[in-house]
């Protein structure tokens, strides 16, 4: 049963370029605007169009769990706040049967001045709880922010993390039948996050509709079953989420796996230490001209030395494409007279999981202090390669290491 | 218990005042904010709402009793005159400046979560509403003070306490839609405000304006009517009050809100878009 339907949903924004785009005008610019067209045409204000959404069409049924993604200013925010009717379309119509909250920040409307428990009831009702409702789970609310202490103290005296963390609690005691909710896991520390997602999950498998944005890539893949590819605010694809986030990842990444420069003086550095190159080097295998889960890769970074007896080391890390650092090796620290150096590291076969990485390599002196830091100086993919396995599902895991790993039988029923 | 929402372009929602009366508790929690807040970090809280009042009264009394040498009228102390006009008048400014900047105050909640607009300027008039209830109260001690009896007009204060609310709801939403698209409108606030003060009879008596070429455009104020009807209310027949302005101040007063509501029925599905 369908709970969401949407029809040619389009979002207009007018961008005037005299002013900024959307942000408040002063009457004082509109009466000098008045004038400024009479008398010259060159001071004319040119307005343009701006659709941040553009014909969406879609359903989502009950119990879907939708996420979504898209680059920045693909349109997401905004279908989210028509959704939450934050702002209306400009044009087409959406049906929504149910209850719907919307989570676009955490702890909207706290007032620093009121204590923890007025800014429960304030906050509980205001994304639209009843008393009854807040009161019922009040204690179930302070329990999952831990907060109990500081019930009395206004919330300008929280850290940020009980902040947040209270602000979570109550919309995470909503009951409603659909749940939007905005990048707010952005926020907090990696066990409230889990804790987050945790309670997401939580509400989504109770049969209630989901949509999330963010671009927490593995977090959308965790909780939702469908998702939405927006782009320059149209809805270009959908379907089941590993699609659509594979889908997403390959027309993000670009690839970028070897960077060199020639002349030192417009070399990226400083007056230490200027870079030269850095390149991904595969074997590739089978006559592919792409990495995959096999294939043996070599990193061979080379800058020029400015400084006579420096001491240097290297040091790479090795990103996810959603940003988790998945390890930082260093190289061991020597002396270098003024040159060019070398390093090089290798990353064997059949040890990271496939998906996109991002390296960043960072040159080290006298083992602490950072000379020079070149971020995201490489991006790669790696595919999926799978021998004798009939699952297609995405292997789970950062790493997808080769270890010795055996079963056997070590003992036989007789039957007899 | 199914809950059916449309969203379409150009303001939807045929439940807008079932949706209003259904989140009367999120007004009710609006406006405890608004007065919680409002007496948390001030050294002297209420006894604001006390002094302010007062304060503006003495000096009144002094310019315009000992300075200017005007009179009241007949048979009542001028200090009580210029308190009682005060009293409605300072509920009349405070509302309608809160109403007009409810929605950019609450910007982050107009940009974060809907419920109907109109609960923001209507929580707003909480504030005013218990301030008015205190210089109420200091004008109730004054009267035994000079010894002024109250009369039985009394029991008509309320009409003349809502038609102000329905007054200040009039000007105020019309200036909270105008202020998130031009911001310095809100400049312009306290100044109509200044200038309000002297062209309604706070200081002086209507009595001033009977008979003259600017009688009948001065009548046009809606406030004229209500502040003499109020101070009819609270100091007696003595006070000068012609009944007759009060269906002109009513009729004026609910066609300006009733367009005020218009608009802003009109605009605040965009609000945001401005913010």
């Amino acid at each position: 049963m369908s709970v969401i339907t949407a029809e040619n949903i389009s979002k207009k924004y007018i961008i005037d370029h005299k002013h900024k785009a959307g942000g408040p005008t002063t009457f004082r610019d509109v009466v000098s605007d008045l004038f400024s067209r009479k008398t010259s045409h060159s001071d004319y204000t040119e307005k343009e169009e701006f659709w941040a959404l553009k014909d969406v069409n879609f359903t989502i049924d009950q119990g879907d769990r939708i996420g979504i993604v898209g680059h920045n200013g693909a349109g997401k925010s905004t279908l989210l706040k028509i959704l939450s009717r934050i702002t209306e379309p400009s044009t087409g119509q959406i049906t929504i049967d149910g209850r719907v909250a919307s989570l676009l920040e955490v702890g909207t409307g706290f007032h620093p001045e009121l204590t923890g428990r007025e800014n429960i009831y304030l906050n509980g009702a205001i994304l639209g709880m009843a008393k009854r409702e807040i009161k019922e789970s009040f204690d179930a609310i302070v329990d999952f922010a831990g907060v109990e202490k500081f019930l009395d103290t206004p919330v300008k005296r929280y850290s940020s993390g009980m902040y947040v963390r209270l602000g979570f609690a109550i919309a995470a005691h909503l009951n409603p039948e659909i749940l939007i909710v905005d990048e707010v896991l952005a926020v907090g520390d990696t066990e409230f996050q889990k804790k987050c997602l945790g309670k997401m999950r939580d509400v989504s498998e109770s049969g209630r509709t989901l949509l999330f944005v963010s671009h927490n890539l593995t977090a959308i893949q965790a909780l939702c079953n469908k998702s939405f590819y927006f782009e320059k605010g149209q809805l270009i694809d959908q379907g089941e989420t590993t699609h659509i986030v594979t889908n997403y990842l390959s027309k993000v990444s670009h690839k970028r796996m070897e960077r060199h420069w020639d002349d030192v003086n417009q070399a990226p550095g400083n007056d230490q230490v200027r870079i030269k190159s850095f390149r991904l080097l595969a074997e590739y295998q089978d006559n592919l001209m792409h990495i995959d889960v096999r294939t043996p890769m070599n990193f061979q970074f080379e800058f020029w030395n400015m400084e006579e007896g420096a001491n240097l080391n290297l040091s790479m890390h090795l990103y996810t494409f959603t940003g988790e650092c998945i390890f930082n090796v260093g190289t061991e620290s020597q002396q270098f007279g003024k040159g060019l150096v070398t390093g090089v590291c290798e990353i064997p076969g059949h040890f990271l999981n496939d998906g996109s990485y991002v390296v960043s390599m960072m040159i080290v002196k006298d083992t602490s202090t950072v000379v020079y830091n070149m971020e995201e100086a490489l991006i790669f993919d790696i595919e999926d390669y799978r021998e004798n396995v009939t699952w297609y599902g995405k292997w789970p895991g950062y790493i997808r290491p080769k270890l010795n790993f055996s079963i056997r039988q070590t003992e036989h029923l007789v039957n007899d | 218990m199914q809950h059916t929402t449309t969203i379409k372009a150009g303001g939807s929602e045929k439940d807008y005042w079932k949706d209003l009366w259904k989140n009367k508790q999120l007004l009710i929690i609006l406006s405890k904010r608004d007065i919680s807040v409002r007496y948390k970090q001030t050294l002297l809280g209420v006894a604001w709402s006390v002094l302010r009042p007062i304060m503006t009264m003495t000096v009144m009394v002094f310019v315009f009793s000992y300075v200017a040498k005007l009179k009241g009228d007949e048979g009542i102390p001028y200090p009580l005159m210029v308190l009682c006009g005060i009293t409605i008048w300072t509920f009349f400014a405070n509302t309608f400046s809160q109403i007009s900047s409810s929605i950019l105050i609450n910007s982050n909640l107009v940009s974060k979560v809907y419920f109907p607009r109109l609960l923001m300027p209507l929580s707003s008039v909480a504030v005013g509403f218990v301030d008015f209830l205190i210089t109420l109260g200091i004008f109730l001690i004054l009267t035994v003070f000079f010894n002024h009896p109250l009369s039985w007009n009394i029991i008509y204060l309320p009409a003349f306490l809502l038609l102000a609310f329905i007054t200040s709801m009039g000007f105020g939403l019309f200036f909270a839609v105008l202020n998130v698209r031009f911001r310095d409108i809100g400049q312009l606030i306290p100044f109509i405000v200044q200038v309000g003060f002297y062209v309604c009879p706070i200081a002086y008596s209507s009595r001033l304006a009977q008979g003259t070429w600017y009688e009948k455009y001065y009548n046009l104020n809606p406030m004229v009517g209500i502040i003499d009807g109020f101070k009819w209310c609270l100091l007696g027949d003595k006070a000068y009050f012609n009944p007759n302005s009060v269906y002109s101040t009513a009729i004026i007063s609910v066609v300006i809100l009733i367009l005020s509501l218009i608009y802003f029925r009109k605009k605040e599905n965009t609000f945001v878009d401005h913010i």
